[in-house]
C-alpha cells in the first residue's frame, strides 16, 4: 500500500473533521461557528450516559448533521503517571490495573512485561500460560462488556442484561482466581500472585461450555436484526490509511479488512502455541466492529480450550529471591524469610538503570508501557500508551457528515475506557 | 523485546521519521517524554549525543517487517521546542497534546496546542520532577 496516495485524501478530511478550539475559547468559538447562519457548536457530555464515562464532545452542528467535531478530555485524569514515580516495582500493578478497568489484566502484564525486561527476568512457562488465561478470560468480559453497552446505545436495551449477566459470569470466574472482580493486581512482575485454585479447569470449561450458546443469541437478538443493522451499517466509516495514519489499533483497525494483531504479529507470552484466527471486518463501519468483537469472544474461547489443554506444571512466578518474596510457609518458621518478605514489600528490589517499551494486544488495541529506571526500586518514569486515547482521535472523522444520533453509535464503536484515556 | 534505538537530534527529527515512513514505518505509536532532572547521570546514551533535561520519545511501528523504532530526542530545558510530527502522521496530535501539556515542551506548528488533561487555566507542567507530589494548591476556577 502506497501511504504518499493516500496522504492526500486522509489530510482534506482531517482539515474538514476536527474542530481546533480551545475549551474555554468563547469568541474565537462564535467568529468560527458563524461561517454559515445556520450552523451551531453544541457540547454532548460530559455527563451524558452514551458518553461512557465523561467524555465531553465539541460538535459542530448544520442542522442535525454533525460537521466538525472534537472530543474533549481530561475529566478523569488523576496523574496516574505521577503517581506510578512513587510507586515500588511492586506496588506498580496497583496503580496501573485502575487505568482501563474494563481490561485491568492487560495493563499488568504491560508493566510487568516492562519490569521484566528491564531485570532480565524470564518467566516460568506456568506463569506465562496463567498470564494468557487469565488475559482470554477478561478480553472475553471487556468484549462482553461491549456487547452490553453498545446494544444498550443503540436502543436494544435487553442486550444491556443479557451483556452483562455473560460478563458477570467471567468475571466470578476471575474472582474465584485473583480474589477480586475487577483491578486484580494478579500479573506481577516476576510472574502471577498466585497459583490457579483446584478446580479451576472445571470452572473455565463450564464458562467455555455455555458461552457459545449465549452467543449465538447474540447473533439472533442483534446481527440479524434489521433495525440494528440500520443503525450500525455504513455508520462512522474509516478506511485503513486513515487508521494508520492516526495510529489506530485493535478492532477499528482490523475493521477495515486489514488484518494485524500483535498476538499473531508479533507475538509475546506463548500466543505462537496456540492456534487462532485474527477477525477482520470489511467496511469499516460500526457493525463490523460490533461483528469483530463478537467474533473475537469466539476466537477467545477457542484459546482457551488450547490452554487448558498445554498448560504445564512447574512454577507460577520465577524463583529469583530478588524479586520474588518467599512461600507463606516459610515466614512462621524461619527469622531471615520474615525479615526478606519484609524488606520486599517496604524497600521494594533495586531495578537496572535502562529504558524500555513492551506492548500487549489489549481488547482496545496496542496497550503499551514505556518505563526508564534509573536504578532504584521505584521507576524512574512509567508511561502507559492506551490505545482508547489514540483511537478517540477517529471520532470527528467517523462522525462528520452523519446524524447526531449516530454519533452516539460511533462512540460506542470506538468502545473507549475514560480511565485508561485520561489516566 | 528487540525495538531499535536511534537518538537523533531536533533539527534531524522530521527528517528522520520521514525516512523511517518511507522504509514502511506505518503508524506512530506513541509520543512521550522524560524529564532526567534527578537523573543526569545516565549513562545509557551514546558519547557522541549530549544529555538535556528532557527527551522526547517517539515509537513507531512498521507492519511489513514486524518491528518497533524508537527515536530519543534530546530536548534543552532553556528552549523546550521541537518540530511537530502532525504533518508526517497527523495520529501524533493528541500525543503530542499530552506532553505538551504534561512536559511543557512546545510543538512547533502543532494545529491545536490546547491542554488536553489537565484544566485550561493550569498553571504548571505535573510530570515534571519539580512539580511535587501532593501539597499542591487547588487550581480550579471553582474553588477560586
Amino acid at each position: 500500500m502506497s501511504l504518499a496516495a493516500t496522504d492526500e485524501a486522509v489530510r482534506r478530511r482531517d482539515d474538514s473533521a476536527v474542530l481546533r478550539i480551545a475549551e474555554d475559547d468563547g469568541e474565537r468559538l462564535e467568529a468560527e461557528a458563524g461561517t454559515s447562519d445556520t450552523s451551531m457548536v453544541m457540547n454532548m457530555g460530559p455527563q451524558h450516559p452514551s458518553t461512557h464515562g465523561v467524555l465531553r464532545l465539541m460538535l459542530e452542528m448544520e442542522g442535525e448533521t454533525v460537521m466538525r467535531s472534537k472530543p474533549v478530555i481530561g475529566y478523569l485524569h488523576t496523574g496516574m503517571e505521577k503517581t506510578a514515580e512513587t510507586l515500588t516495582y511492586l506496588q506498580g500493578p496497583t496503580n496501573v490495573t485502575r487505568m482501563d478497568y474494563a481490561s485491568p489484566l492487560f495493563s499488568e502484564l504491560a508493566f510487568s512485561m516492562a519490569t521484566e525486561a528491564l531485570l532480565g527476568l524470564e518467566v516460568p512457562p506456568r506463569a506465562t500460560w496463567i498470564r494468557m488465561l487469565m488475559c482470554e478470560l477478561n478480553r472475553i468480559s471487556s468484549h462482553l462488556l461491549f456487547q452490553a453497552t453498545n446494544g444498550m446505545d443503540i436502543g436494544a436495551v435487553s442486550m444491556m442484561i443479557y451483556g452483562w449477566r455473560e460478563r458477570e459470569e467471567a468475571l466470578r470466574l476471575l474472582e474465584t482466581i485473583t480474589g477480586l472482580r475487577m483491578n486484580h493486581n494478579f500479573i506481577r512482575p516476576g510472574g502471577v500472585a498466585a497459583d490457579l485454585p483446584d478446580g479451576w479447569r472445571d470452572e473455565v470449561l463450564t464458562l467455555i461450555d455455555a458461552l457459545p450458546a449465549r452467543l449465538n443469541e447474540f447473533d439472533t437478538l442483534l446481527t440479524g436484526q434489521p433495525i440494528y443493522r440500520e443503525r450500525l451499517q455504513g455508520v462512522g466509516v474509516i478506511n485503513t490509511a486513515e487508521c494508520l495514519a492516526l495510529g489506530v489499533t485493535g478492532p477499528i483497525l482490523r475493521s477495515t479488512g486489514y488484518a494485524w494483531d500483535l498476538r499473531r504479529d508479533m507475538p509475546y507470552l506463548a500466543y505462537d502455541q496456540v492456534d487462532f484466527d485474527v477477525v477482520v471486518g470489511t467496511y469499516g463501519d460500526c457493525f463490523d466492529r460490533y461483528a469483530i468483537r463478537l467474533n473475537e469472544i469466539r476466537e477467545s474461547i477457542r484459546i482457551l480450550a488450547q490452554i487448558l489443554h498445554q498448560m504445564p506444571s512447574g512454577d507460577y512466578r520465577v524463583q529469583d529471591k530478588k524479586v520474588t518474596p518467599p512461600p507463606r510457609a516459610r515466614i512462621d518458621e524461619s527469622m531471615e524469610a520474615l525479615i526478606h518478605h519484609f524488606k520486599i514489600f517496604t524497600e521494594g528490589f533495586k531495578v537496572p538503570a535502562g529504558e524500555v517499551y513492551a506492548a500487549v494486544e489489549s481488547p482496545r488495541g496496542e496497550l503499551g508501557c514505556y518505563m526508564v529506571s534509573d536504578g532504584s526500586a521505584v521507576p524512574y518514569r512509567m508511561h502507559i500508551r492506551g490505545p482508547s486515547f489514540v483511537n478517540l482521535q477517529t471520532l470527528p472523522h467517523m462522525m462528520q457528515g452523519g446524524m447526531v444520533a449516530d454519533a452516539v453509535a460511533i462512540i460506542s464503536s470506538v468502545d473507549p475506557i475514560m480511565g485508561e484515556v485520561d489516566r | 523485546m528487540t525495538d531499535s534505538v536511534l537518538h537523533v537530534s531536533r533539527d534531524q527529527l522530521t527528517e528522520t521519521v520521514a525516512g523511517l515512513r518511507d522504509e514502511g514505518y506505518v503508524s506512530v505509536l506513541d509520543v512521550t517524554a522524560v524529564d532526567y532532572l534527578e537523573h543526569p547521570g545516565r549513562t545509557d546514551l551514546p558519547d557522541e549525543v549530549a544529555p538535556e533535561r528532557f527527551e522526547l520519545v517517539v515509537t513507531l511501528i512498521s507492519h511489513t517487517v514486524p518491528g518497533r523504532t524508537r527515536l530519543r530526542v534530546q530536548v534543552p530545558d532553556d528552549d523546550p521546542t521541537v518540530p511537530t510530527l502532525f504533518d508526517l502522521y497527523p495520529g501524533t496530535e493528541a500525543l503530542e497534546r499530552e506532553v505538551a501539556d504534561m512536559f511543557g515542551i512546545v510543538f512547533e506548528g502543532h494545529p491545536d496546542p490546547s491542554r488536553i488533561l489537565m484544566p485550561p487555566d493550569w498553571e504548571g507542567h505535573p510530570l515534571r520532577k519539580d512539580f511535587s507530589v501532593g501539597q499542591i494548591p487547588v487550581q480550579f476556577k471553582a474553588t477560586r
